[in-house]
């Protein structure tokens, strides 16, 4: 089971691997249409992800996210759709028959077993002898590092040990679909950024299809080859991590990503705004488009700069100001409403506080516009 | 129903007050809140003669349809009276009158219980025999089995139920087959008299050793089969009035009227046999 | 920063019992103190009336019985058989009234909670015309299988477990309702099926519910007296248990009753508090 971790996170690679299912006539890997209606939420997501492949979908909370991934595992039913797994239709299939592996949020470790248990509890669920499972269990708590906690109970762990318990346990199945929800979120910040180093070798060694579900962009962004937006039950959005960086396609993403993020009608070099300005960009574009840029790339001044080479110039109000690193970010309203991080010094400079008046410049080349 | 009552109440009476609390059953004796309120109307009674007001009547519970007859008869008769019943087991109406329960008359099913109230010094006056009740073998409907004798009962094919030996309807069967040298294994000894003709009701046994009354009161449901064996084994039941009574006249009037001719006669009726 | 540290300091020694210790105690409210006396007093009162009542003297004499020891023996087997006739019945019955939505899921729950508000006597008369040689179940087991169940020690059985289970079902689908069910969503996606994952996973989480709904049926069934002795009877080593043994007794020697109660109740202590240290404090 032990392979290479995959170079980079480039995202086009694919891990074709040899297993038994039906290889020759079925397309590997998932490929799913999940509907879920309830009640006025609907749901309604395409997925498709070949072995080997991390994805992740990224969203708000309420989006959706959580109900994707109880409708592969079969805890929630779809309502239409399918769900096919290495060319197997499993949409019928009961979560104890499907191939797959979920890590809960908080990971839902038995409580009355210990980590060996734990983890040995699937294997047995699939006919494993007791020894057997248990040393199946003990060979995948060693590979996770935990080798020294096989017989302590789950309440006796800390919070990333439980963590790489639960994925231990959903791995020791051998899934063909491995489902993380939210697989960090119950860490503190220091035990995050450990924890997610690890998960990430993991799931680079996984060669199966793996599906996790967050609402933070760095997680996303880290561990998967491929991200997936959704709000609102639909996708919004896909791509690979560098690729959604760099084009996000709603505010949510924006915000995530950190950009100031603008729709608008492009002829030439100017993009005409929604209700709005004309901001000049360096794409020369026709028809709609995204027009977007980095809060560091805004200049502030105190009076409207006369010598400037930038063709965009707007007039704004301070509306709020705040820490962010070792800068400050300006929040701006006004004609343009937009973000801007200038240095603490250059913030005194300019006394900014709420409701002074401020003129913002942009070069147009770093703006960067892109076809809706 | 009314015997779950009257069981219970029996209980808590012979333990003193809250013992029964401790043995699982469920104590819930509402009977006593009927003669607290006795002495009210006895003062708005019209005299036509001396006897007016309420009188209170402690009795066997095999006594229950015949004394209530009676009760209404002397109501008619004594207008502006009204009697007032608590029927149970002998043994715990003479353990609450002992302790202390207001009543004016008490009727029992044996002699053994009324000692227990004339020993205390709660009667007044010497205890008279006023009826005497027989045993009888209660059958099913049509007597399938044929059982026409005591020793009929002894076959081993037979489900058949006794009183415990501890209440008095057991006692008298036990002195029936002890009289008559059988040995009987019953499949259970039940609890009270009632309870024993149940079995028999309900089918689950297909015998029981009863008293005459309860077969007459049971109806079709069961059939009497007497046995010459009972004659060792009659009950007599004493009836006196009490040292307590706040209505002795009227109190003398019922016992009167359960020992006169018309009172016999409804005795009878129900199967009890003249003193 | 060392104002708040202070008062962190104060607030850990007041929760250590230090110098507000006195005023917690004189914080409990009267309009709580003393109904609560009232209503330990009005427990209690009984069971001491009871022992300043019991004759001592001839304690011995009573308690030296074979009868006795035949009552009792019978009453903790008899318990202690209906109590595992509600475990295997009651769980999986309360599991199902828990986990399982299905139409007159209500109603349901409400026809296994009528035993506890039933008279008991009235259980045993019920008993007797479902079970018993003429009843609408009894007959069939009479004419196909011999079986009889009134007046047997396995009647005595079906009489406790009838007023116990509910109590055990009660017990263990409120355990059940509080338990988190996702833990069985994460046992079915390794692999198990609903039953494995109630087995191996729910049962173990609800244990001490079941133990605690076990002990609270054991206790019924062990004082059971009105179903028992309309279904079952009273004959001495076969269904006479202890508290049809003390109810026959109080009929003609109140003392004696007394004693065989006391027997009682010292023996439940007994197993109660044995199954405390053991299984309750495991909740």
């Amino acid at each position: 089971m032990t392979r290479p971790a995959r170079p980079g996170t480039g995202g086009d690679h694919r891990m074709t691997e040899t297993y038994d299912a039906d290889a020759d006539t079925a397309v590997d890997g998932l490929d799913a249409r999940l509907v879920v209606v309830r009640g006025a939420f609907r749901l309604d997501v395409a997925l498709t992800v070949a072995p080997g492949e991390v994805v992740a979908l990224l969203g708000p909370n309420g989006a959706g996210k959580t109900t994707a991934l109880r409708a592969l595992a079969g805890l929630t039913p779809l309502t239409e759709g399918h769900l096919r797994l290495d060319g197997a239709e499993l949409d019928r299939t009961p979560p104890e028959s499907r191939p797959v592996g979920v890590v809960f949020q908080d990971y839902l470790l038995f409580p009355h077993l210990t980590a060996l248990d734990n983890v040995a509890f699937g294997p047995r669920c699939q006919g494993a002898s007791k020894a057997e499972a248990r040393a199946r269990a003990a060979e995948w708590l060693d590979r996770l590092g935990l080798a020294d906690h096989a017989g302590a109970k789950p309440r006796k762990l800390s919070g990333g040990q439980a963590q790489r318990v639960a994925l231990a346990r959903a791995l020791a199945t051998r899934p063909r679909l491995l489902l993380l929800d939210e697989p960090l979120a119950a860490l503190d910040a220091r035990t995050r950024l450990e924890v997610r180093a690890q998960l990430q070798r993991h799931l680079a060694e996984f060669e199966a299809v793996a599906v996790l579900v967050t609402h933070d962009p760095l997680d996303a962004m880290v561990l998967a080859d491929r991200l997936v937006v959704v709000e609102h039950g639909r996708v919004v959005q896909q791509g690979s991590p560098s690729d959604i960086a760099r084009h996000p396609r709603t505010d949510y993403i924006a915000q995530l990503v950190g950009l100031n993020l603008y729709r608008g009608e492009a002829d030439g070099h100017a993009v005409r705004l929604d209700g709005g300005p004309a901001i000049t960009t360096a794409e020369h574009l026709s028809g709609p488009v995204y027009v977007a840029f980095p809060p560091s790339a805004v200049t502030l001044h105190r009076d409207r700069p006369t010598g400037s080479s930038a063709r965009n110039l707007w007039r704004c109000e301070v509306a709020g100001l705040e820490t962010h690193g070792d800068q400050i970010r300006a929040d701006l309203a006004g004609e343009l409403p937009l973000a801007a991080d200038l240095t603490t010094v250059a913030a005194a400079e300019l006394d900014l506080h709420p409701g002074a008046e401020v003129w913002a410049t942009v070069k147009a080349t770093q703006t960067h516009a892109y076809p809706v | 129903m009314t015997r779950t009552a009257r069981r219970s109440r029996r209980v808590s009476q012979v333990t003193g007050v809250s013992a029964a609390a401790l043995l699982a059953l469920s104590a819930c004796s509402s009977a006593d809140s009927d003669s607290s309120a006795r002495s009210d109307s006895a003062t708005s009674a019209s005299a036509s003669d001396e006897i007016s007001g309420e009188v209170t009547v402690f009795a066997a519970a095999s006594l229950q349809e015949s004394f209530e007859a009676l009760g209404k008869r002397f109501e008619k008769e004594h207008l502006g009276t009204k009697v007032t019943f608590s029927f149970g087991g002998s043994d715990s109406l003479a353990a609450s009158i002992t302790g202390g329960a207001p009543a004016d008359v008490f009727a029992s099913a044996s002699p053994k219980t009324m000692k227990i109230v004339t020993d205390a010094g709660d009667a007044s006056g010497t205890p008279v025999t006023f009826v005497r009740n027989e045993l009888e073998i209660a059958t099913l409907p049509g007597n399938p089995d044929r059982i026409s004798s005591l020793q009929d009962l002894t076959g081993s094919d037979l489900k058949v139920v006794l009183c415990d030996k501890q209440v008095p309807c057991g006692a008298a069967a036990q002195k029936a087959l002890d009289a008559s040298s059988l040995k009987l294994t019953p499949v259970s000894y039940e609890q009270d008299v009632k309870a024993a003709l149940t079995k028999v009701e309900l089918k689950e046994a297909d015998a029981a050793v009863v008293y005459k009354t309860d077969v007459r009161a049971a109806g079709d449901k069961v059939e009497g089969v007497e046995f010459p064996e009972s004659a060792d084994a009659v009950n007599d039941y004493p009836i006196t009035l009490l040292k307590d009574t706040q209505n002795a006249g009227a109190a003398k009037a019922f016992i009167a009227l359960v020992r006169s001719a018309e009172g016999q006669k409804v005795l009878s009726e129900a199967g009890f046999l003249k003193p | 920063m060392s104002p708040t540290s202070d008062k962190a300091a104060a607030a850990t020694e007041s929760l250590r019992g230090g110098p507000r210790r006195r005023r917690v105690r004189s914080g409990v409210p009267l309009p709580l103190l003393f109904p609560a006396l009232i209503g330990l007093a009005f427990l209690v009162v009984p069971l001491i009336a009871l022992l300043v009542r019991t004759p001592w003297h001839s304690l011995p004499e009573q308690l030296t019985s074979p009868d006795v020891w035949q009552a009792l023996r019978l009453s903790l087997i008899c318990a202690t058989a209906a109590t595992a006739v509600s475990l295997v019945l009651g769980v999986p019955l309360a599991w199902l009234l828990a986990r399982v939505e299905f139409p007159g899921r209500g109603l349901v729950r409400a026809l296994v909670t009528l035993p506890l508000v039933l008279p008991p006597v009235v259980g045993g008369v019920a008993l007797l015309m479902a079970l018993g040689r003429n009843g609408i179940v009894g007959q069939w087991l009479d004419s196909w299988f011999g079986i009889t169940l009134p007046f047997t020690t396995t009647g005595v059985v079906i009489a406790e477990a009838f007023v116990a289970m509910p109590f055990l079902v009660i017990s263990v689908e409120g355990t059940l309702r509080a338990a988190d069910p996702r833990y069985e969503e994460a046992a079915t996606t390794l692999g198990a099926s609903r039953f494995t994952a109630f087995r191996r996973v729910t049962l173990p989480l609800i244990a001490p519910g079941i133990a605690a709904g076990a002990v609270l049926a054991w206790a019924r069934a062990l004082g059971e007296f009105g179903a028992t002795i309309t279904f079952a009877g009273n004959f001495p080593g076969r269904t006479q248990t202890m508290p049809l043994a003390v109810y026959l007794a109080l009929q003609s020697e109140p003392e004696a009753a007394i004693a065989l109660s006391l027997v009682l109740l010292a023996v439940s202590i007994a197993v109660l508090a044995g199954l405390r240290d053991r299984w309750m404090s495991a909740g």
